[in-house]
């Protein structure tokens, strides 16, 4: 009963988005649009070296040739792309040193939002509890690193995406745009142009990853757009869990999050890779605002035997176009997709994954629940593919869609190719309606409408919550019944 | 305890309820027996406070407060015995009572009613009604989908919750339940009204005799 109670509170206690608040520190931004000049300031805010330069502009010069995608089934308006500003960062004489030197305006939304920035509090915590390094991302810049000593003691690099270019360029150099090439899709090569910050991080050969990392993004700046890179590298026996969350101010503007996101597997290496998204949704009334959310990911497991797995909760953004995918090229290489996509009011998600088998023995499973609410729009779209090399690939897929109320929609499209006579792949998809009768059930037992939709959409989601680090499945929980408050009666 | 004043109720356009009257003292157990159609499954949706049916005259209170004022939910609550408890005291009852009912605990860490047979789901049910302890039960066709065997577990858990304080309303097509769980009084439920009421002996006869001669005395 403690956490339904809690659970109620919290929503009587936030009514609307919680994250929506906006702080006014002082910023700077680059001038509005987007031109080669915009990418070579980016790069020289970030002092970059010349072949990272290089690199944006032929991003941006292939951008300039690509289409916006249309075959996704999300509606939303013409993005005007001069319209925003393309780097936005707190004013700080040379960047930060150490926390002291953070605006402590800064460090109060990070309070806020609860996320620990000072490692002393995350020490003084609860006795046993698990600890977790964190990466602050703010606008365009990372602003703080946390236990990045202690990691850095066992060999681990964890740091903002600019730090790494510049300390550990051969690394960045090898690696970065092998997994998501620049000219992979319009808002990756976007990404690739104008991308200001995110986290890099690699694991050694060997290396299991004493606590789980995760990074923090924080949209605030207006009319701004966010443009993370993350890259992930686990050498070969590497181990390593990674959580992100994000959120966003409330605004009558939508705004464009355009991240990729990279992760480069080695033999028997593995990442758990988890994503917690409640960027801001828009008005639940007018549909008016809200992040557009268009997001590339995608691990490479190069190595043998290597193993990546992908579990989000994706409860925010007006618009949601998001699809982590697994290359599974090492021979026995596996990949999961863990997926809980909750929209209500008007927002609109397009989400799955893609299994690309390549290798022999490939094994991947792929288990997406959708809910639905509101007068929103869920698709859930998904590719399994196998080629002729891939002998004896093994794919498991089920989709659950979950419609509450009779004004939402909800979609499952799944895509699979099959190239050689030996591989195996299922296929179970369910759409239900959450009835009245379950809801009446639950209120013979004295729950109230509310606490019977947490309870009853808790045991839909429980399978893919159980795949999250569990402090973070706790928070899970009550993003979901809050995501979905007001959706019944 | 409960008491129901000329309560009529529909749904949609179509009257169910035709002036229900009827009291259930404290420690009383009382049956309502009737043909398809009567009314019998109308009137405990409507005292449960389920939505879609619309209560357009009369009363009905529990302890005298008014129930029909009260959410689904809140009704429940009102009818409900148990104090707060904690963790550890609430898994050592839950043991208890699903030793008593003969449920094996391995069945209690399954999702609720997942992949469950109509048998396991009754029982499930009274498990959860030894549990909560309410005040007041409404017993809405409890044998349906049941064997013997499970007939008898299920009316064992019932009769145990019986007691001066408590009052039961059973709903049943059939006299069977009722060589179980053993009425005060029985009543006839035809065409929206009670039309006959007397002892345990009105089952018996009604069994032998059928429902016509009340379902065309109520026409």
């Amino acid at each position: 009963m403690a956490a339904v109670q809690e659970t109620v509170e919290a929503v009587a206690a936030l009514e609307k988005y919680e994250h929506g608040f906006t702080t006014d520190i002082d910023q700077e931004f680059a001038p509005k649009g987007l031109s080669e000049d915009i990418v070579r300031f980016i790069s020289a805010k970030k002092e970059e070296p010349q072949w990272m330069l290089d690199w944006r502009l032929d991003a941006y010069r292939r951008w300039l040739e690509l289409e916006e995608p249309d075959w996704a089934k999300v509606n939303y308006p013409k993005i005007d792309y001069q319209d925003s500003y393309y780097y936005a960062a707190p004013k700080t004489k040379e960047g930060p040193k150490s926390l002291d030197e953070v605006d402590p305006e800064i460090l109060a939304v990070y309070a806020k939002l609860g996320i620990p920035l000072r490692e002393q509090e995350v020490l003084a915590g609860v006795e046993g509890a698990p600890r977790y390094a964190v990466d602050a991302v703010f606008d365009s810049v990372s602003v703080v690193t946390t236990f990045k000593k202690e990691l850095a003691a066992v060999g681990v690099i964890f740091c903002s995406m600019s730090e790494a270019i510049r300390e550990h360029g051969d690394l960045v150099k090898q690696y970065l745009g092998s997994v998501v090439p620049t000219s992979d899709n319009y808002f990756a090569c976007l990404n690739s142009a104008v991308f200001s910050d995110g986290s890099f991080v690699y694991i050694p050969p060997g290396v299991r990853c004493p606590m789980e990392l995760s990074t923090y993004f924080r949209i605030n700046a207006k009319d701004s757009g966010q443009f993370e890179r993350t890259l992930i590298i686990a050498d070969k026996g590497a181990y390593c869990s990674y959580l992100e969350g994000c959120t966003a101010p409330m605004r009558d503007e939508n705004q464009l999050h355009a991240a990729v996101v990279e992760l480069v597997l080695l033999d028997d290496a593995e990442i758990k890779y988890s994503t917690v998204q409640n960027w801001y949704p828009g008005d639940p009334e007018t549909g008016k605002g809200g992040i557009f959310n268009f997001v590339t990911k995608r691990a490479d497991c190069r190595g043998d035997r290597s193993k990546v797995s992908w579990t989000q909760v994706e409860t925010g953004s007006a618009v949601t176009w998001k699809y982590p995918s697994c290359v599974l090229r090492g021979e026995g290489s596996s990949g999961e997709f863990y997926s809980i996509a909750v929209t209500n009011g008007h927002q609109q998600a397009d989400t799955g994954t893609k299994m690309i088998h390549l290798g022999a023995n490939t094994r991947s499973r792929i288990v997406a629940k959708g809910i639905s609410a509101g007068k929103s729009t869920s698709t859930y779209r998904g590719l399994v593919s196998a080629h002729p090399k891939a002998k004896g690939a093994r794919n498991f897929t089920q989709c659950d869609s979950l419609l509450i109320g009779k004004t939402c929609a909800a979609h499952t499209i799944p895509y699979i190719e099959a190239r050689n006579g030996q591989s195996v792949f299922e296929h179970e998809a369910t759409t239900t309606r959450l009835s009245d009768d379950q809801l009446f059930y639950c209120q013979q037992r004295g729950l109230n409408q509310e606490e019977a939709v947490a309870l009853l959409v808790n045991g839909f989601v429980k399978d893919v919550l159980q795949q999250l680090p569990m402090e973070f499945a706790v928070e899970a929980q009550k993003l979901v019944a809050i995501s979905l408050e007001g959706s019944v009666g | 305890m409960l008491n129901i004043q000329n309560l009529h109720a529909r749904v949609e356009d179509k009257a169910i309820l035709k002036g229900v009257t009827l009291d259930v003292p404290a420690g009383e157990v009382h049956a309502i027996m009737g043909p398809n159609g009567a009314g019998k499954s109308t009137l405990s949706y409507v005292l449960t406070g389920r939505g879609g049916y619309e209560v357009t005259e009369g009363s009905t209170s529990l302890n005298g407060e008014d129930l029909l004022a009260l959410d689904a939910n809140e009704r429940q609550r009102r009818a409900r015995g148990e104090d707060e408890i904690a963790a550890p005291a609430f898994l050592k009852l839950a043991r208890e009572k699903a030793a008593s009912l003969k449920i094996d605990f391995e069945m209690l860490k399954r999702g609720l009613n997942v992949g469950f047979s109509g048998g396991e789901k009754k029982r499930m049910e009274i498990f959860q009604m030894a549990m909560l302890s309410p005040k007041f039960l409404i017993l809405d066709e409890t044998d349906s989908g049941l064997d013997i065997d499970a007939l008898k577990i299920v009316s064992e858990g019932v009769n145990a919750l019986r007691g001066p304080e408590r009052g039961m309303l059973v709903i049943t097509h059939y006299q069977r339940l009722l060589d179980y769980i053993k009425p005060d009084r029985v009543h006839v439920l035809a065409a929206g009204r009670i039309v006959a009421s007397g002892g345990p002996e009105l089952a018996l006869q009604l069994e032998a005799e059928g429902y016509d001669k009340y379902a065309s005395a109520a026409a």
